[in-house]
């Protein structure tokens, strides 16, 4: 049986794999997979939590589904951006993106 | 029911009219001049100021997610008249632009978030109208397609408010493992403090913290307001900023109220880190954009010593300060929208000598530094002084005392300005700008409500009989 702590372990782990991610990887299209890490493990936490915790109602079911929805749009913008701005500098390196600095 | 909705969520239904309204003419091909869709833009969102204005009225609908009452209509008539202010004050800059229609679609539909935002009673409903609020808004940073600064602006913006959002939605899932509700209410009525509760408002208040840039989460502002179109960066520094603060406030006052001590040291760490970086950073920057954004991290720093007064008089204060700052950065950011889009030119050093050739201009640029920097004519001083006031009522001594000097501090690298404008001789300066009709509308509303909340007490007054 699996319990609780088990997919919060999961999740977690996830959850921080995710923001190395996005702090190392110099790819944009590597940070924007880190973010999805990050709302992925979310989505396990509601649906964990949902499903041990408070089965009577169906909140975290609910916020699981906006948070995908929500994260296609946030990737599709994002991947609009990045192909913009592989348009000006012929890369998607965040390194290469060093126009404003201080 | 049907009529519930239709009064409760007339502004709401109103900007959803005009969003599909724009979405059809986009569709149907009509070749509309720029100025039309503007024009015709503008008389709306006259129009959802005007309905926010009507009846009075509060309640719930949806199931207990979408609440309003008169304090939130008056919030929601702010953001709409920054809304409007800003529409006009761009009058120059869209003229020449390609996708003027798509500009507004896309603001619409963030102040549309914004509004649902205010009125959320519920977890889900706050996230839903948060992420309408700023992912067209990164789309709007975007908006020089052939210039780079632009794109890297999105990028950076999009990253960080989808890394901000990952952290608030961590928080607000283990506040829902630990309480089982995801109502605002039924959260207030259920928190005890657990160490688990407070990890979730340590990461709930880093997400609330990258959307109002305080500092440590504020990395990203600076590099975003440089490389948006003036507009967008406005629109950014004064209406988004303020939507979030107000939510912010009415989330730590009524939900997190049991907590209170616990996030009263946040604040207090948060805001004295703000308030000292973004005056220090603003000291050396050159770039006139670049030196708002690190103003307005000064600014966001005095509004959370405001915050955390933990009182009537701190909400009042803050939403009675986001007013002043609506019109005070705005005037600014309007004279700057008319020069750079005349000239292209947004460094300090471009403006020595301005007085020479725009006397008008510069008086309103200068009363909106005053009023920045809070010198008593203007109203920005009674804003500070209230915030401060507010803050003094914990009876923290240290806090305003860092505050009071910070005051002293940020006079510096304002009255900077003032004087490249008003006494540095240029051979060369800028040359004359002529202003339009719609500009001139908006920083006329800019400098009337910048003397006029200054010189007449009524609005704190009015504000503070709301939040009852």
């Amino acid at each position: 049986m699996v319990s609780i702590s088990h997919i919060l372990l999961l999740s977690t782990a996830l959850f921080f794999i995710g923001m190395y991610g996005l702090f190392t990887r110099r790819n944009m299209i590597a940070m924007l997979m880190s973010i999805e890490l990050i709302l992925n493990s979310i989505n396990i936490n509601f649906v964990a939590f949902n499903k041990y915790l408070w089965p009577g109602r169906l909140d975290g079911i609910f916020f699981t589904i906006f948070i995908i929805t929500i994260a296609a749009a946030e990737a599709a913008i994002a991947i609009a951006i990045i192909i913009n701005l592989y348009r000006s500098q012929l890369s998607i390196d965040a390194e290469d993106a060093t126009e404003l600095k201080y | 029911m049907l009529q519930d909705l239709l009064i409760l969520m007339r502004a709401e239904l109103m900007l959803i009219l005009i969003i599909f309204l724009l979405l059809f003419l986009k569709l149907g091909s009509a070749s509309l001049r720029n100025e039309t869709v503007m024009n015709m833009v503008n008389g709306l969102l006259l129009v959802v100021l005007a309905l926010g204005f009507l009846v009075k009225d509060s309640g719930m609908i949806f199931g207990n997610m979408f609440r309003t009452d008169d304090l939130l209509r008056l919030e929601k008539n702010m953001l709409t008249l920054g809304t409007l202010i800003i529409s006009l004050q761009s009058y120059q800059w869209l003229k020449k632009h390609d996708q003027a229609m798509e500009f507004y679609l896309l603001m619409l539909s963030t102040l549309l978030g914004m509004f649902f935002m205010l009125s959320a009673a519920n977890l889900l409903m706050f996230y839903l109208g948060l992420e309408l609020s700023t992912i067209p808004l990164a789309a709007m940073v975007n908006f020089d397609f052939n210039k780079k600064q632009s794109s890297e602006a999105g990028f950076k913006m999009i990253v960080s408010s989808a890394f901000a959002s990952g952290l608030l939605l961590f928080g607000i899932s283990w506040l829902y493992g630990t309480t089982g509700t995801i109502d605002f209410s039924g959260l207030a009525a259920s928190l005890d403090g657990s160490p688990l509760q407070l990890f979730a408002f340590i990461t709930l208040v880093a997400g609330f913290g990258f959307k109002i840039s305080a500092v440590p989460f504020h990395l990203w502002t600076a590099d975003v307001y440089e490389g948006a179109p003036v507009p967008v960066t406005s629109y950014l520094s004064v209406i988004s900023k303020g939507a979030v603060l107000f939510v912010f406030t009415s989330v730590l006052y009524s939900v997190f109220h049991a907590m209170g001590t616990v996030w009263y040291n946040m604040i207090f760490i948060i805001a004295v880190a703000t308030m000292i970086t973004g005056n220090l950073f603003a000291l050396r920057q050159d770039n006139l954009k670049r030196f708002l954004a690190f103003s307005s991290i000064a600014q966001v720093g005095f509004m959370l010593v405001g915050i955390s007064g933990q009182s009537r008089e701190g909400a009042a204060a803050l939403i009675f300060f986001v007013l002043i700052y609506i019109f005070s950065n705005l005037a600014a950011f309007g004279v700057i929208t008319l020069v750079s889009s005349a000239s292209g030119r947004e460094r300090i050093s471009d403006y020595r000598g301005f007085y020479q050739s725009n006397p008008a201009l510069t008086w309103i640029l200068a009363i909106a530094l005053f009023s920045l920097a809070g010198i008593p004519p203007t109203a920005g001083f009674f804003g500070k002084f209230f915030l401060i006031l507010a803050g003094a009522g914990k009876g923290n001594w240290l806090l305003i005392t860092i505050a009071a000097l910070n005051m002293i501090i940020s006079l510096y690298y304002y009255l900077r300005i003032i004087k490249a404008m008003f006494m540095e001789h240029n051979a060369s300066p800028l040359a004359k700008v002529d202003i339009p009709f719609s500009p001139r509308i908006a920083l006329a509303i800019c400098v009337a409500g910048i003397l006029i909340t200054g010189l007449y007490s009524g609005a704190y007054q009015y504000i503070y009989q709301l939040l009852s």
